[in-house]
């Protein structure tokens, strides 16, 4: 009993520590705002394995997140670290905090608001995604692929800024 | 770093031969989404605009990371010791099993804007049934692309439309891209043995179902685009049970120059 105690308290520290471990792409997100770290188990004999779950298939921040985690834990004592991908159920937008949106707008990146491109609305309007640096949401679609496989390419036509909106992934 | 997906399937229930069907189907996957992510990569820092070669690079590592995932399971199907990395880089061009369409040099933009539409109304309906596949490996592959394969679908059809009714020079260039790419469709939907054997047990979609979502999805487009599909073409096929164009070797030459200069390296 005292041993499934203790190991619970373990794992929540865990989950504090990983609060440190930040998105490379997007470092004012952590992996717990986005929603990429799903578990944190500590077996028998210490073994601490952490699940996480790609944003996108081809993600290449998630080797670098697996590897910041891995460092993250062992200078932090733990001597055995395993971190492992898991694709299902596939990782959505919802999945985004409430903070972690807020951070995003404040760090100039539009956060999600419309359902991802359904082939039955093709061409139809898209919701207004609001300008992260005047609030106007008189914007305009450059791209729907942008810097990173997330992102969609916008431009505000009131203070004419280009902007990165994080895409909504339903 | 050695970052695998978790596991999630339960293989023990399967019968050798079904294992075998499925092994031979995500292989099938896995080849087409990396043969085509591969061509578009292609493009990258070629692209017309610089937002066409970020919107391409963006959907050949989509479907590069859809393939990896596949090659994940395929391996764990097969259970022989063989990695992702020894399917990929390691076969052969008459053990690849993608469709003859996807392997189709990029030409022009209007020639790959033609070969990513024909495809992506194929592989979006397909990904939305396997996503209910008793098979819980594809099933959560299937669902992870399919949210990526309809950005993809809007984003072809859209640059359809665009060029077809577009000036004369774009008309005329995507309508010959069409002329071209038209007779590499059929194999899309030509079931193999194994795809019937699957669509038999209830692993995958029957085909037929899929094909009419893709003909009304194509017309729809075609016909805002003012383009005419070609009639009366003998429809190629071949590269899912290995016979290939000749297009293929080239390219796993290139795609696997450093897996095999290099013997061992890692994903």
């Amino acid at each position: 009993m005292a041993l499934v105690t203790q190991n619970l308290t373990t794992e929540d520290h865990i989950w504090k520590l990983l609060e440190e471990v930040s998105d490379p792409e997007i470092p004012v997100l952590s992996i717990l705002d986005l929603g990429v770290l799903k578990k944190v188990q500590v077996q028998e004999g210490g073994k601490v394995q952490v699940t996480i779950t790609p944003t996108y298939s081809g993600c290449p921040a998630m080797n670098t997140i697996a590897a910041d985690i891995r460092i993250k834990l062992l200078a932090e004592g733990f001597k055995d670290v395993a971190v492992d991908l898991q694709l299902s159920p596939a990782w959505t937008t919802d999945w985004l905090t409430p903070e972690g949106k807020d951070k995003l707008e404040a760090y100039g990146i539009a956060p999600p608001v419309e359902p991802a491109g359904d082939i039955h609305a093709l061409f139809g309007r898209d919701t207004a995604v609001r300008c992260p640096l005047c609030k106007s949401e008189n914007t305009k679609l450059v791209s729907q692929f942008g810097s990173t496989s997330c992102k969609a390419h916008y431009q505000c036509n009131d203070c004419l800024e280009p902007f990165d909106y994080f895409k909504c992934l339903k | 770093m050695d970052l695998h997906h978790k596991p999630t399937v339960d293989l023990q229930g399967y019968s050798p031969e079904i294992r075998a069907l499925v092994y031979d189907y995500t292989l099938q996957l896995a080849d087409t989404s990396l043969i085509l992510g591969h061509r578009l990569s292609e493009w990258c820092g070629h692209g017309p605009i610089l937002e066409q070669d970020l919107a391409m690079a963006n959907i050949a590592l989509d479907l590069i990371g859809e393939s990896r995932s596949l090659y994940q399971y395929a391996a764990e199907l097969e259970g022989q010791g063989r990695t992702e990395d020894d399917l990929a880089s390691l076969r052969d061009a008459v053990e690849y099993k993608n469709p003859l369409l996807v392997e189709q040099p990029n030409g022009d933009f209007g020639d790959t804007v033609m070969r990513q539409f024909l495809f992506d109304g194929f592989h979006f309906f397909l990904l939305k049934e396997l996503q209910n596949s008793p098979d819980k490996g594809l099933a959560g592959i299937a669902a992870k692309s399919f949210k990526e394969a309809s950005y993809h679908v809007k984003w072809s059809a859209e640059w359809i439309i665009r060029l077809g009714d577009g000036t004369e020079e774009s008309r005329r260039r995507i309508q010959k891209a069409l002329d071209n790419l038209w007779m590499f469709s059929g194999e899309l939907y030509t079931m193999t043995d194994t795809e019937k054997a699957l669509a038999q047990a209830g692993f995958i979609p029957d085909y037929s179902g899929l094909l009419s979502q893709w003909e009304a999805h194509v017309g729809k487009v075609f016909a805002e685009a003012t383009l005419e599909v070609p009639q009366n073409v003998f429809m190629q096929k071949g590269g899912k049970t290995g016979r290939h164009s000749e297009h293929l070797g080239y390219l796993l030459t290139e795609l696997q120059y450093l897996q095999r200069a290099y013997p061992g390296l890692e994903w």
